[in-house]
């Protein structure tokens, strides 16, 4: 047994490490295609991402993708997609920054009022989804695509001058009233004259343990993970998956929606149009790439940062930007097929070993189970 | 009839004048199966296959004599479709030989089995609607005749040689299911096919139908053609095949021909002598009702949105310390009668009692609690996880009760103790509890489930086929627990496609045909034949007059599977009660 968990561990490291050794392999091949010398490149990344400023910055990226990654995985786990963290976090942070920005109340209380408003606004979002996937089977698929559009089109119209924004004349950027400095988020300084880490990589830690405890430690997490891997089977045991499908999407998208509280709390204090997009989509990258296991979520966004550390660095060496890009999409594929192969491989090997306690059962068996008619 | 030359890629082989008569008169006795390779269309040697956690088949041997319909029989779950998905390429098996024409072949894709000369018709009709029968027949095969003049020409050609009756032009939505599967059959044909697998054809079919069927098979063996037909339906295949090969558990038992046997004989051979004699046993019966369920209702609606009742009427109650058996062909609302004692499906009317409280719409969850263990009739559905861990397992379906949680939260280290305890206590043979279900074989996942649901002492036990698909060993050891139980006062609701283990194991038996309980039996004077008759519904008509004897009377069991699709309810109602009754003068 002990050997099987060995094992079972060796295989766990085994695929995202074949994942990201054929993804530079793949990488390496473009650069060639384009002309470009590849390992000067990778050694130009690495070079820069190791970097003392670099790390604060991947740091605090990667806090931002460490959200995505958990709000997507949620959903994973019981095998529902919520492509649409990506909408559900944007209405989040909007209305989080227009309430923030209305208020003026000491931090201990606006900060958690914030992310309460955050949590609400996501979930709601996301609960459409639910609703409609229970009472009209409509796939979550489709409709948080949908939902994705629709959360652009309401945020555009109320980020407008005179609705919930203001036009900054000389900038020309629309955005929600600032918060107060009393509920900016605190940061950890990183010596010398390095920018700080946010203070909200705390707050992230706390929710991959709370994702961590609440799935693999308590009942709801038990039966979470059951529909995920059998709905009937699931069923059967008592498990009334119509509310699970609800309850894990309301999860999902109130971790949807601290995804913007780490840029909106400890960077840019208000909602303008530039505010980072697309990251619930990085997000579903990032939950692949972890296994939908807390621990391996945080490795893939500290990844998923140092790529684009390296990309920014890439520019001024000349190359194209976008090979990161490439690179990023690349290890997403490779993770998936690596994923899928070394689980066919371990049930294999698995099968083997009980395999053979079963051929001697059916061996011993055939002695008295064949028997001859006298014709 | 016109005997057109068939044009193959081999030479058709030469008529055999005997085979004409082989249905009435006895076949030449089998023996030598290497005899005359020329006369051997398909051998099967050795044949083993193991699925995750399923041996499907081990050890068959079968061989088919050209020009012969050749009949494989056995239980639903024994292993005749794999066995034919394996001849058809579509399985390759583990270990063993399969010889076409006296051949050894290597079987990659059906496209190889076809190439070879077998086909396969599907149970599930596999023709698009919105094709012409033309379409149909050339989609894939464009390359052997075209697809319009001379395509359309063969297939009246091979139409007419085997009295199909196809019409080429018509719209396949526009034809029956019977139509349906001679275009099937024509398909198959036109590729080349001198070997037909025909998987269960009858069950979709009305009894001219089989009946009509059953004379273009006699056609095609007449013209030198072997047709390997799969069935559980022992009237039907006693009156069809040439030769016989019964199928248990995976692993051919018996080669028999027809005139040397009987169906009582062939049923023995299906379900396996080694199962229970029913014998009068000290009873356990106490006069405690656990579980009443009184006039339940549930309806659901079907394919063509048509709201139909799948439990009416149903009463019964289950006293503590009794097996309550519930016989019936499957589909008649055995499983929906679960589900609504389950709390999976909610009932439209009706209470279901267990212990003095109402649990009629309780939640499954507050079920189990209450003391419900289930051991459902698809495992891998309802009954585990494939891919968690033997641990978790333990765990799934009793989330909320010690070991495995104390106030909302796992406790995984007692629950992995726990199942350490039931891999010992109840033989599962596994190399460890962290290997995931999957990789178990059949019966030791059943073991794991039986065990786990004993583990929680449940008051009633629901046990759905328990012991489907399950090696020897195991099954003995699932009654022993089940008795066992018993004695210490648990309920039992038993539901069984085994009629020798409902008899074996139930102190009440009840016949469910079409969502009622149309007839009772008591198990210690009731034979498997005469069961089976009162679950056919139209059979148990027979039984009202006297039964000349054993044989006449089993043999009404098969023919009334063939027909029993159209008997009414409520004249077998009457009859199927009648039966149960009418049983203990019958049995000498």
């Amino acid at each position: 047994m002990k050997k099987l968990d060995k094992e079972r561990v060796l295989l766990a490291v085994a695929a995202p490490v074949l994942a990201l050794a054929a993804a530079f392999v793949v990488t390496a091949l473009v650069l060639l295609a384009t002309g470009k010398e590849p390992f000067n490149a990778f050694g130009i990344m690495f070079d820069y991402g190791v970097k003392a400023d670099s790390q604060v910055y991947i740091l605090n990226k990667a806090t931002t993708y460490y959200l995505a990654g958990l709000a997507v995985a949620i959903g994973f786990r019981m095998n529902l997609f919520n492509i649409g963290v990506d909408g559900q976090y944007r209405l989040a942070a909007f209305f989080a920054a227009v309430v923030g920005g209305a208020l003026k109340l000491p931090g201990l209380v606006q900060i958690p009022l914030i992310l309460l408003v955050g949590m609400l606004v996501g979930a709601m979002w996301a609960s459409i989804a639910g609703l409609l996937k229970v009472y009209r089977g409509v796939s979550e698929v489709i409709s948080t695509i949908m939902l994705n559009s629709l959360s652009g089109i309401v945020i555009s119209y109320l980020l407008v001058d005179g609705r919930l924004a203001d036009l900054d004349k000389q900038t020309n950027i629309v955005a929600t009233d600032p918060l107060p400095s009393s509920s900016h988020f605190f940061t950890i300084p990183a010596g010398g004259d390095l920018d700080p880490i946010w203070g909200f990589i705390v707050v992230a830690a706390l929710a991959g343990a709370g994702f961590w405890f609440l799935l693999g430690r308590t009942r709801f997490g038990f039966d979470l993970r059951a529909v995920g891997r059998s709905e009937s089977a699931a069923q059967a045991s008592g498990v009334n998956v119509k509310r699970m499908v609800l309850t894990s999407m309301l999860l999902s998208g109130a971790m949807a929606g601290l995804i913007g509280m780490p840029t909106l709390l400890n960077d840019t204090h208000q909602f303008t149009s530039d505010f980072p997009t697309g990251i619930g989509f990085t997000g579903i990258a990032i939950a692949l790439l972890g296994r939908n296991n807390p621990v391996g979520i945080g490795l893939a966004a500290v990844l998923w940062g140092f790529l684009e550390r390296g990309a920014n660095r890439l520019e001024f060496e000349d190359y194209d930007k976008e090979i990161v890009g490439v690179m990023q999409g690349v290890i997403v594929l490779c993770v998936v097929i690596a994923y899928e192969l070394v689980r066919r491989y371990g049930l294999k090997r698995q099968q083997q070993r009980v395999g053979a306690e079963l051929a001697a059962q059916a061996k011993a068996d055939k002695g008295t189970d064949k028997q001859e008619v006298p014709a | 009839m016109a005997y057109p030359g068939r044009s193959g890629p081999r030479p058709a082989p030469p008529p055999s004048a005997p085979q004409e008569c082989a249905i009435k008169a006895a076949s030449p006795p089998k023996g030598a199966p290497a005899g005359a390779v020329t006369d051997v269309a398909v051998e099967l040697r050795g044949i083993t296959k193991r699925f995750p956690g399923v041996v499907a088949n081990h050890d068959i041997d079968i061989t088919v004599r050209r020009g012969t319909v050749h009949a494989l029989v056995g239980e639903n779950g024994a292993g005749k479709s794999t066995l034919m998905k394996i001849l058809y390429g579509m399985q390759r098996p583990d270990e063993g030989t399969i010889a076409i024409d006296g051949e050894t072949v290597e079987l990659h894709s059906p496209a190889d089995a076809i190439s070879r000369g077998v086909g396969m018709v599907h149970q599930h009709f596999m023709l698009a609607d919105n094709f012409t029968v033309l379409e149909n027949v050339v989609l894939g095969a464009e390359k052997l005749h075209g697809i319009a003049g001379r395509a359309r020409a063969r297939i009246k050609e091979i139409s007419d040689a085997y009295g199909l009756g196809v019409r080429p032009d018509v719209l396949v939505e526009d034809l029956g299911v019977a139509d349906r599967q001679r275009v099937e059959i024509l398909k198959v044909l036109y590729r080349g096919a001198r070997t037909l697998i025909l998987d269960e054809p009858t069950a979709v079919l009305v009894p001219q139908e089989v009946d009509a069927l059953f004379d273009n098979l006699r056609e095609l063996k007449s013209e030198g053609l072997t047709v390997l037909f799969i069935s559980h339906k022992l009237g039907e295949v006693l009156s069809v095949a040439d030769d016989i090969t019964v199928i248990r558990r995976g692993t051919t038992v018996a080669s028999v021909v027809p005139s040397e046997t009987n169906p009582r004989q062939l049923a023995e051979l299906m379900v396996g002598s080694e199962l229970p004699s029913p014998e009068t046993r000290e009873s356990t019966v106490t006069d405690t009702d656990l579980l009443v369920v009184d006039a339940l209702r549930l309806t659901a609606t079907d394919v063509d949105g048509v709201e139909r009742a799948v439990l009416d009427d149903i009463d019964f109650a289950i006293r503590k310390g009794e097996v309550l058996g519930i016989a019936g062909v499957e589909g008649n609302g055995q499983a929906e009668l679960v589900e609504a004692i389950m709390g999976m499906r909610d009932p439209d009317a009706g209470t279901i009692t267990l212990d003095g409280a109402d649990i009629s719409h309780a939640p499954t969850r507050k079920r189990r609690e209450d003391g419900i263990g289930y051991i459902p009739e698809d495992r891998h559905r309802h009954g585990l996880l494939l891919e968690a861990p033997l641990w978790e397992n333990r765990i799934l379906g009793h989330v909320t009760e010690e070991p495995n949680s104390r106030a909302g939260l796992l406790n995984p280290a007692a629950a992995r103790r726990d199942t350490e305890r039931i891999v010992a206590e109840y033989d599962v043979r596994t190399p460890g509890i962290e290997v995931t279900a999957a990789s178990l074989s059949g019966g030791n996942q059943q073991k794991l489930i039986v065990g786990r649901e004993m583990s929680h002492h449940p008051k009633l036990l629901i046990a759905a086929h328990p012991t489907r698909g399950v090696d020897v060993g195991a099954q003995a050891q699932i009654w022993d627990q089940i008795r066992a139980a018993r004695r210490d006062g648990l309920a039992v609701l038993l539901i069984s496609a085994d009629l020798d283990e409902l008899i074996g194991l139930s102190d009440t038996l009840r016949v469910m045909y079409r969502g009622r309980l149309v007839a009772d039996a008591d198990p210690a004077t009731i034979t498997p034949e005469e069961l089976g008759s009162a679950m056919t519904g139209a059979a148990s008509g027979h039984l009202e007059g006297p039964a000349d004897d054993g044989t006449g009377a089993a043999t009404g069991t098969g023919a009334g599977a063939a027909t029993g699709t159209g008997a009414a309810t409520g004249a077998a109602t009457g009859a199927g009660t009648e039966a149960g009754t009418a049983t203990g003068g019958e049995g000498r």
